[in-house]
């Protein structure tokens, strides 16, 4: 049996993306319980500079395959580079995050291997010196513990979720062989929104419902900018146009894993439930006692959102003193 | 346009679902069975595609014998044909094994598009659509909400954290849907009555030429189910006025659940 765990990163322009980070450490965490040594794969143009850090996170050996190419995540090329990899490598497991560009890879990756794979873990454990994986299923009603039989492994973990530890290794560069292989995938553009924290990454999020009455969001802004955090939305301010697609917190929307999770004027149907009750706090805002959402909430306020929610910016403000 | 949607029957996403006692089995109860809310989008897409187009829509899908009637839902709404693969052997696959059956049967077929689902709301897997196309040795661009085609190839923009990507692709392709995609048309009563009359095929893996050794083995196991902890909850603050509530909130907040 081969021994090793491979990482593979994620950049957006050269930057690390927050899931390379929780990828790595948890590799580190099972490279650890195999006694195996943890490489990361690093894909991108330029990306050799920052490359060297990742040895602070626990990596004996980082490859690089720095080329124009693989500017951009396209799903073909790194999906031929990372086999290319494995194939020299041979490790156990290849670890990833399953952000959308992760899971889109991994997917591939392990239909190309003919590997077993798990999606969106929320754990991986070492039971014997097999790998048994937790993931949410049926929208976070049950866990499932899975099995993955042969190698390599590929694991694609929930983001946001894992924490991050840095343990100084060696972190030793060596370039990559890069063979594109087949490419027909092209790049055509890329719109991102900058300056805007992302819901699946946003250490706090403050979502509106249908309790809002209309598309005026400014009182989930002002929390949210206070806290930090990201706006949300359930599926009914988004059906009704107050808030884009790209918002939407749910089993048809995002699933989100933040430290705290302000749900306001949301009932907390079972499908926006889906979304967020792997939250580590949650807090209601309702004016409606008997709301399902009080259930799941660690606090709950019974009021009318538009006079609470200010109250609890300006709370906040006087906390942390702004 | 030979346009091909990969179609799940799940229970729909209000259902409640459980864990048999021994944690070795989902308990589905009396669940309503519906098509997968995101291969409604695929439907969808492809009906979209055939009126500007021409062409036909054909729906695959691997299940049991109720899933005939997801099937139909997507007949009922404009697709020309279905063909079901129902086999005991595939019952228990895990997805790379379901999607060696649908690359087997769509071997045999003409294609230009697929489109599947980004993911099954039961096995929330991501997985089936892209190893299709990867056994096809095909492109795949997956979670897209808005696609055109033009020239033999189609351009499609896909979500990704923080917004979105456009990526052109040759046909043929797989593409998976992403919410915002379409809003799916609801099956009409002659709709409904026409798809009666479709062609639906029942097939078995050795129908499609597929035995054991062809489907692989089953490398991804479900070896244990369970219920998440119960999230406790219910913690109504109270106090006379909002503010009074409030300040209690935020205090709790810092102390007690450091969050902030
Ligand atoms: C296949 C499928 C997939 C779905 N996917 C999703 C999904 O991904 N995400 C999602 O969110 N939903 C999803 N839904 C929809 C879901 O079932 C609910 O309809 C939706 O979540 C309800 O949104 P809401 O809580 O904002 O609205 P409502 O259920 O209408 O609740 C509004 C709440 O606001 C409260 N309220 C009103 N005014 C005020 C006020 N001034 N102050 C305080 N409280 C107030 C009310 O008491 C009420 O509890 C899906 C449904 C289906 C069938
Ligand atoms: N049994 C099946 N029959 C037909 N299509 C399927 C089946 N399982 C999965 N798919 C397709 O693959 C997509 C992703 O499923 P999954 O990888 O299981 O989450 C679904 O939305 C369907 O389009």
């Amino acid at each position: 049996m081969s021994c090793g765990v491979l990482a593979i990163t994620e950049q957006v322009d050269g930057v690390f993306r927050k899931v390379t980070y929780e990828a790595l450490s948890e590799g580190r965490r099972i490279a650890d319980g195999l006694g195996c040594a943890l490489s990361v794969a690093v894909l991108g143009s330029g990306i050799k500079g920052s490359a060297e850090a990742l040895g602070k996170y626990g990596a004996e050996k980082i490859f690089v395959a720095d080329d124009p190419a693989l500017k951009e995540f396209m799903t073909d090329a790194y999906t031929n580079v990372i086999a290319g990899i494995a194939a020299k490598e041979k490790p156990r497991m290849i670890i990833l995050g399953a952000s959308f560009r992760g899971k889109e890879l991994a997917a591939r990756l392990a239909a190309r291997l003919a590997a077993p794979i798990a999606m969106d873990c929320t754990a991986v454990r070492l039971d014997g010196g097999k790998a048994i994986a937790t993931r949410p299923i049926y929208g976070g009603k049950i866990l499932a513990d899975v099995e993955l039989d042969g190698e390599p492994q590929v694991v694609a973990i929930r983001p946001n979720f894992m924490s991050i530890a840095e343990v100084q290794k060696a972190g030793a560069i060596e370039d990559a062989a890069i063979d594109l292989g087949k490419i027909d995938l092209r790049f055509v553009e890329k719109k991102l929104e900058t300056g805007k924290v992302e819901l699946t990454e946003a250490d706090v999020i403050v979502s509106g419902g249908r309790g809002m009455g209309g598309p005026d969001f400014s009182v989930i802004e002002k929390l949210a900018e206070v806290l930090r955090g990201a706006v949300g939305a359930s599926r009914s301010a988004v059906d009704e146009g107050w808030r884009p697609h790209s918002d939407q917190v749910g089993q048809t929307g995002k699933v989100v894993s933040p430290n705290l999770y302000v749900a306001c004027g949301i009932s907390g149907a079972i499908q926006h439930l889906a979304g967020m009750s792997s939250s580590k706090v949650i807090v209601a805002v309702n004016k409606d006692p008997e709301a399902p959402i009080f259930a799941k909430a660690d606090y709950g306020i019974v009021g009318n959102l538009f006079d609470v929610v200010p109250l609890i910016t300006e709370e906040i403000k006087k906390a942390k003193g702004l | 346009m030979e346009l091909i949607v990969l179609l799940k029957q799940v229970p729909s996403t209000e259902s409640f679902v459980g864990v048999s006692e021994d944690g070795k089995s989902v308990k589905l109860g009396d669940a309503k069975l519906v098509v997968n809310p995101y291969d409604e989008f695929a439907v969808e897409e492809a009906l979209k595609i055939k009126e500007a187009k021409g062409g036909s829509v054909t729906i695959i899908s691997v299940g049991s014998d109720k899933a005939v009637e997801a099937i139909r839902t997507g007949l009922a709404m404009g697709a020309d044909k279905g063909i079901l693969i129902n086999d005991p052997a595939a019952n228990n696959c895990d997805g790379l094994q379901t999607a060696r059956i649908l690359a087997t049967v769509i071997k045999s077929m003409p294609y230009d598009l697929i489109i599947a689902g980004q993911r099954a709301v039961d096995d929330d897997n991501y997985v089936v659509g892209s190893a299709v196309a990867e056994f096809l040795n095909i492109p795949s661009i997956t979670m897209v909400v808005k696609e055109t085609i033009a020239d033999g190839k189609i351009t499609c923009e896909k979500t990704v954290e923080g917004g979105t990507v456009t990526v052109e692709s040759p046909l043929p392709a797989l593409i998976t849907t992403q919410r915002g995609l379409n809003e799916p048309r609801y099956a009409s009563l002659p709709g409904i009555m026409k798809a009666k009359k479709k062609p639906l095929e029942t097939k078995k893996l050795q129908d499609i030429g597929l035995d054991a050794a062809g489907m692989g083995s089953q490398k991804t196991k479900v070896i244990s189910f369970k219920l998440p902890a119960e999230r406790k909850g219910g913690k109504i603050i109270s106090g006379e006025t909002d503010a009074d509530k409030v300040k209690a909130l935020v205090k709790a907040l810092q102390e007690e659940a450091k969050v902030i």
